[in-house]
C-alpha cells in the first residue's frame, strides 16, 4: 500500500509541476507543509490557519486566508468562496509566489505579471464587482494604519482618498461632467503597477520549509 | 574662451603664491608647519608692531602681509581652481556625455601638474592624511546617509561574498602571480619578495567606493547592480584594512606564520564588527540628541555631521574599519533623525552632504592627476602590464566563479550581463593610491615601483572603463533605473504587499528574510521608536508619516514656484481676480480635474495656513504672549477668511472633486444632516496635512438654498481653534 501510494503521488507531483511551475522538490516541501497544518487531513479549512501564531499579528491576516479560499484564484472561471481546498488548490495559490523564471519568454513574463496583479486586485476586491471602490480602499488603508495604537478614522478615510483621487488622475485623463468614478477597474491597476516591478518582489523562497511534528 | 584665460590666471597666482620664500614648504599639506615655525620663531603675531624699534616710520595706509594668511590662501584658491575648472569643463557640450567627468578632473590635475612643474614648482602629492582624514569621509557619509537599505539588507549576503571573498581572491592571484612573474629573470625585478607581491595585490585589489560612484551616477542603472557594486566597494575596506596591516607589519620580517594568519581572521572579525559597532552607537546618540533639539533647529544639521565624523575618528584610533563605522552611523540614525528635524534641517543635511562630498570628489581626482606628475616614478614595462591584466583576469574569474554558487542561494539569479556589469564595474580608485603613498621607502625599496603600476591601474580603470560602461550598458541593454514618483498609491501597495509576503511566508512555513524583517521592524516600532523620536510621532504609522511628508513636500514645492506670492496679510485680491477669471475662461472644462487649478487651490489654501504657523511662531519667539498673539490672528484671519470664502465657494462649484463627490453618492453616504463633510471637505483634506482640519460643519440655512459651512482649523498640539471660516456656497 505504501510504495503503490508513493509512486501514485510520485506521478501526481509531476503532474502538478507542470502545471503550477514548481519543482518536485519544492512540491513535496509544500505537501508535507499543507499535512502539517491540516493535521493529517485532505482538506484544508480556515480555522486550520490559527495554527500559525505569526499570522496573528499581521494585519492583513483575513484577507491573505480569504485569498486562499477564493475561487477567482484558482486558475478557472469561478466565483465565490469555498470553505475548504485541497491541496492542489493551495498549490495554485501559492504558485503566484514564485520568481519569475529568467528562461521566460516575454510573453510568459508578460502573462504571469498579469496574473501576479490579478491576485493583488482580487484581494482588494472583496464584494468582486470588477473594481475596486472607495469603501474597499479605505478599509485597506484603516487595516495597514490600525497597527498602531492611536485609531484614527479620519485620518484613513483622508488618505484612501487621496489615493483614490490619484488614480482617477492617473487613469482617466478625460471625464466628462455627468461620469462618475466607480471604482478603480483592473486596467488602472495594472498602471499603478507600471512602476514597480511586481516579478523582482511578489516572491517567497519555497525551501527550508518548517515541518515540525504534528503533535504539539 | 575667456573663461580659460581665467583658470589659467588663477593657476599662475597660485604658483605666485607657492614661490613665495617663506619659512614654509612648498607644498600645502606642510604649510601648517610652516606657519607653526614662524610662530615659534619670531613670537609675533602679524599685529604686533615692532616697539624695540623706536624710530618713527610713517604709517602704512595699505600694507602687504602675505605669510599670515598663506595656508587658508593657497587652499582656498585651490578649491575654488578646481571647481572653476569643473564648471569650465561642463561648458564643452558634448565632452560630459561622452567623458565621465572622473576622467575629466584627472586630465585637468595632470594638466595643472604640467604646468606646475613647468614653472619649476614641486607640484603638491596628494598627502594621505589630508586624503583620510579630510576627503574621503564625507564621500562616505553621503553614501551612507542617503544608502538605500531595503535593497542593501536584501542583497546583504551577496554584497558580502563579492566584499570579503572576492577582495582575497583577487588579492592572492594578484600577489601570488605577480611574484611568479617576478622571479622570471629577464624582468629585472628579482628584488621584490612574495610578502611585497602580496602586499602590492591586496592594495589593488579593492574596489574603490569614490571611483565606483563617480561613474555609476552618471549612468543611471538599475537599483539591485548599482548596490551590488557599491556595497561591495564599501564593505571590502575591512579586508583592505586587515590584509594591508597584516602584510605590512610582516612583509619587514619576511614571513607569516599560521598563527598570524589565524590573527588576521580574528582581526577582520573584530575591525568589520568593532566598525559597524562604534558607528551604530554614535547613530544612536546622534538620533537621541537630534530628539532634543524641537527648540534649537538651526544646528540639528551640525550634529548629525559631528557625530558621523567622531564615529569615523573613533574607529580609525582603534584601527577598525572607518568607511563601514561611517555607513552604519549614516544608515543607522537616517530614519530617526528624518522623522525629528525641521524640513528646513533635512534640506540643509541633503544639501551640505552633496555640497562636501562634490567637492572632496573634485579634489581627489585633481589631485590624483597632480600626483602623478609630481611622483617619483619607476616604469617598468613587465610588472605593469601583467598587473592590469592580472587585476582584469582576477576580477572576472572572481566574479564569474562568485556568482556561480550565490546564485544557488538566491531567488532571483544573477545573469551573465548582471555578471559582466559587475565585473566590469570594478574600477580601482583613490584609496588604492593612498595606501600605496603610505608606504614607507626604508621598508619597501620598490615602492616607486608600486606607485607608479598603481597609477596607471588607476587611470586604466577610470579612463578605459569608465569611458566604455555607458555605451556597453546601453548595448547590452541593461535595465535602468526606474524614475519613482513614490506616490501615496505605491506605499499603500508596498506596504500591502510586504505584509501579504510575510503571511504567505509564515503559512508557507518559511522562517527567512521575510519574517526577520517584519519582526524587525515591529521591534523597531515598539521600543526604538519611542526613545529616539520626539513626541507624538514616535506613534505615528509609517503611512501617516509618509503622506504627511508627501503633502508637505507638494505644498512647499508649489509654495516656492508661485514664491513670489508671499503677501503679508493674506492673499491679495489680484491674484484671486487672475483667478478667478482664469475661472470663467475655463467654464467648459470644469469638471475636468485640472492639475494646474488644484495646485493653485493647494498653494492658496497652504498659504494661509503657512502664514498662520509662521506668524505664530514668529510671535512665540519674541512676545510669548499667546493669548495677545491669538488676538492678533484672529483679526487677521478673520480677514483673509472673508477673502477664502469667496475664492472656495468658487473652488467648491468647479467640483474639483467630482470623482470623490459622485463615488460618496454612489456608496449612499450623503447625507443632508449637519456635521457630514461634503465635497470641499475632501478638497482640502487632499492638499492639508491630516491633522490641520479639524472640522467641517454643515449649518443649515433655511431661509437661502445656498449651503453654508464652517470650517474649523485647530493646531494639532493643543488643539486650540486658529481659526474658523465660515463659507457658503449655491449648489
Amino acid at each position: 500500500m505504501g510504495a503503490f501510494q508513493s509512486v501514485h503521488q510520485e506521478d501526481n507531483y509531476e503532474d502538478l509541476a507542470t502545471r503550477t511551475g514548481f519543482s518536485p522538490e519544492q512540491i513535496r516541501n509544500l505537501h508535507r507543509r499543507f499535512k502539517h497544518l491540516t493535521k493529517n487531513g485532505d482538506k484544508l479549512r480556515r480555522d486550520h490557519f490559527r495554527v500559525i501564531s505569526d499570522l496573528e499579528l499581521n494585519p492583513i491576516q483575513s484577507q491573505i486566508i480569504e485569498a486562499f479560499f477564493d475561487k477567482r484564484n484558482f486558475q478557472g472561471n469561478g466565483r465565490g468562496t469555498v470553505s475548504e481546498i485541497g491541496f492542489e488548490e493551495f498549490l495554485i495559490v501559492m504558485s503566484y509566489f514564485l520568481p519569475t523564471d529568467p528562461n521566460l519568454t516575454a510573453e510568459e513574463r508578460e502573462s504571469f505579471r498579469q496574473r501576479k496583479l490579478h491576485f493583488l486586485f482580487n484581494m482588494y476586491d472583496t464584494d468582486d464587482d470588477g473594481k475596486i471602490t472607495v469603501q474597499e480602499y479605505r478599509h485597506v488603508v484603516q487595516v495597514l494604519i490600525s497597527q498602531s495604537d492611536n485609531l484614527d478614522q479620519e485620518e484613513a478615510k483622508e488618505i484612501a482618498d487621496a489615493a483614490m483621487l490619484e488614480v482617477a488622475s492617473l487613469a482617466v485623463v478625460h471625464m466628462a461632467p455627468d461620469e462618475f468614478y466607480e471604482g478603480i477597474t483592473f486596467e488602472h491597476f495594472v498602471k499603478i503597477w507600471k512602476g514597480i516591478e511586481i516579478e523582482m518582489k511578489m516572491h517567497v523562497r519555497f525551501s527550508h520549509l518548517e515541518t515540525t511534528s504534528i503533535c504539539k | 574662451m575667456c573663461r580659460w584665460q581665467w583658470d589659467v590666471g588663477l593657476v599662475i597666482l597660485l604658483l605666485m603664491s607657492n614661490a613665495r620664500p617663506a619659512c614654509g614648504g612648498g607644498t600645502a599639506a606642510d604649510a601648517l608647519n610652516g606657519t607653526q615655525r614662524q610662530w615659534n620663531g619670531t613670537e609675533r603675531t602679524p599685529f604686533q608692531h615692532d616697539h624695540a624699534n623706536n624710530s618713527k616710520k610713517t604709517f602704512p595706509v595699505l600694507s602687504f602681509n602675505y605669510d599670515h594668511v598663506r595656508t587658508h590662501f593657497q587652499i582656498s584658491l585651490w578649491i575654488l581652481l578646481a571647481f572653476l575648472m569643473k564648471l569650465g569643463l561642463q561648458l564643452i557640450p558634448r565632452l560630459s556625455s561622452i567623458v565621465p567627468e572622473s576622467c575629466l578632473l584627472i586630465v585637468v590635475g595632470l594638466l595643472v601638474g604640467l604646468v606646475i612643474q613647468v614653472v619649476g614648482e614641486e607640484p603638491p602629492v596628494l598627502d594621505s592624511e589630508f586624503f583620510f582624514l579630510c576627503l574621503l569621509p564625507p564621500i562616505i557619509l553621503d553614501a551612507g546617509y542617503f544608502l538605500p537599505l531595503r535593497p542593501f539588507m536584501e542583497n546583504l549576503g551577496t554584497i558580502l561574498m563579492f566584499a570579503v571573498l572576492g577582495t582575497l581572491w583577487n588579492a592572492f592571484f594578484v600577489g601570488g602571480l605577480l611574484y611568479g612573474v617576478c622571479q622570471v629573470d629577464s624582468a629585472h625585478l628579482a628584488g621584490v619578495d612574495l610578502l611585497a607581491c602580496l602586499l602590492f595585490g591586496s592594495m589593488v585589489s579593492a574596489v574603490d567606493p569614490v571611483a565606483v560612484l563617480a561613474v555609476f551616477e552618471e549612468i543611471h542603472i538599475n537599483e539591485l547592480l548599482f548596490i551590488l557594486v557599491f556595497g561591495e566597494s564599501l564593505l571590502n575596506d575591512a579586508v583592505t584594512v586587515v590584509l594591508y596591516h597584516l602584510l605590512e607589519e610582516y612583509a619587514g620580517v619576511g614571513s607569516v606564520s599560521a598563527q598570524d594568519v589565524g590573527l588576521g581572521v580574528l582581526s577582520f572579525l573584530v575591525v568589520s564588527l568593532g566598525g559597524v559597532l562604534v558607528g551604530a552607537i554614535f547613530g544612536v546618540m546622534a538620533a537621541f540628541t537630534s530628539r532634543f533639539t524641537l527648540h534649537n533647529r538651526v544646528i540639528e544639521p551640525l550634529f548629525v555631521f559631528l557625530y558621523s565624523y567622531m564615529a569615523y575618528l573613533s574607529a580609525e584610533v582603534f584601527h577598525l574599519s572607518g568607511i563601514m563605522a561611517l555607513i552604519a552611523c549614516g544608515a543607522t540614525m537616517h530614519p530617526y533623525v528624518e522623522a525629528n528635524v525641521s524640513h528646513k534641517s533635512h534640506t540643509t543635511i541633503k544639501y551640505f552632504l552633496k555640497m562636501w562630498s562634490s567637492v572632496s570628489e573634485t579634489l581627489i581626482f585633481i589631485f590624483l592627476g597632480v600626483s602623478t606628475v609630481a611622483g617619483p616614478h619607476l616604469w617598468n614595462w613587465t610588472f605593469v602590464t601583467v598587473t592590469i591584466l592580472l587585476c582584469l583576469v582576477a576580477r572576472v574569474l572572481g566574479v564569474v566563479g562568485l556568482t556561480f554558487i550565490i546564485n544557488k542561494f538566491r531567488v532571483i539569479k544573477l545573469t551573465t550581463k548582471d555578471q559582466f556589469i559587475v565585473a566590469y564595474g570594478g574600477l580601482r580608485g583613490a584609496i588604492a593610491f593612498s595606501l600605496g603613498f603610505l608606504l614607507k621607502k626604508e621598508h619597501f625599496p620598490m615602492r616607486n615601483l608600486f606607485l607608479t603600476a598603481i597609477i596607471t591601474l588607476i587611470f586604466f580603470t577610470v579612463f578605459v572603463q569608465g569611458m566604455t560602461i555607458r555605451p556597453l550598458v546601453d548595448l547590452l541593454a541593461v535595465k535602468r533605473k526606474q524614475g519613482s514618483k513614490h506616490s501615496i498609491n505605491e506605499e499603500i501597495h508596498t506596504q500591502v504587499l510586504d505584509h501579504l509576503l510575510t503571511g504567505v511566508a509564515h503559512v508557507c512555513g518559511q522562517y527567512g528574510h521575510h519574517h526577520w524583517r517584519d519582526k524587525l521592524t515591529r521591534l523597531d516600532k515598539q521600543y526604538v521608536k519611542k526613545w529616539l523620536i520626539a513626541g507624538e510621532r514616535s506613534e505615528e504609522p509609517q503611512l501617516i508619516a509618509f503622506y504627511r511628508t508627501l503633502a508637505v513636500n507638494q505644498a512647499l514645492e508649489l509654495l516656492e514656484s508661485g514664491g513670489d506670492m508671499l503677501p503679508s496679510a493674506g492673499p491679495s485680491t489680484n491674484s484671486l481676480e487672475t483667478l478667478k477669471s482664469k475661472i470663467q475662461e475655463n467654464d467648459q472644462s470644469l469638471a475636468r480635474i485640472s492639475k494646474q487649478r488644484k495646485e493653485e487651490i493647494r498653494r492658496i489654501l497652504r498659504m494661509t495656513l503657512q502664514n498662520t504657523e509662521q506668524k505664530l511662531h514668529s510671535y512665540s519667539q519674541h512676545t510669548q504672549d499667546e493669548a495677545w498673539t491669538l488676538q492678533i490672528l484672529h483679526r487677521k484671519q478673520a480677514e483673509m477668511g472673508r477673502k477664502i470664502s469667496i475664492f472656495l465657494a468658487d473652488a467648491a462649484k468647479l467640483q474639483v472633486s467630482p470623482v470623490q463627490r459622485r463615488a460618496r453618492l454612489a456608496s449612499g453616504e450623503l447625507r443632508e444632516t449637519a456635521s457630514s463633510p461634503l465635497t470641499v471637505d475632501q478638497c482640502i483634506s487632499t492638499f492639508f496635512e491630516p491633522r490641520h482640519i479639524f472640522n467641517i460643519e454643515k449649518i443649515p440655512l433655511r431661509t437661502t438654498n445656498q449651503k453654508c459651512y464652517k470650517m474649523t482649523l485647530c493646531k494639532p498640539s493643543n488643539d486650540k481653534i486658529v481659526s474658523q471660516f465660515i463659507y457658503t456656497h449655491s449648489v
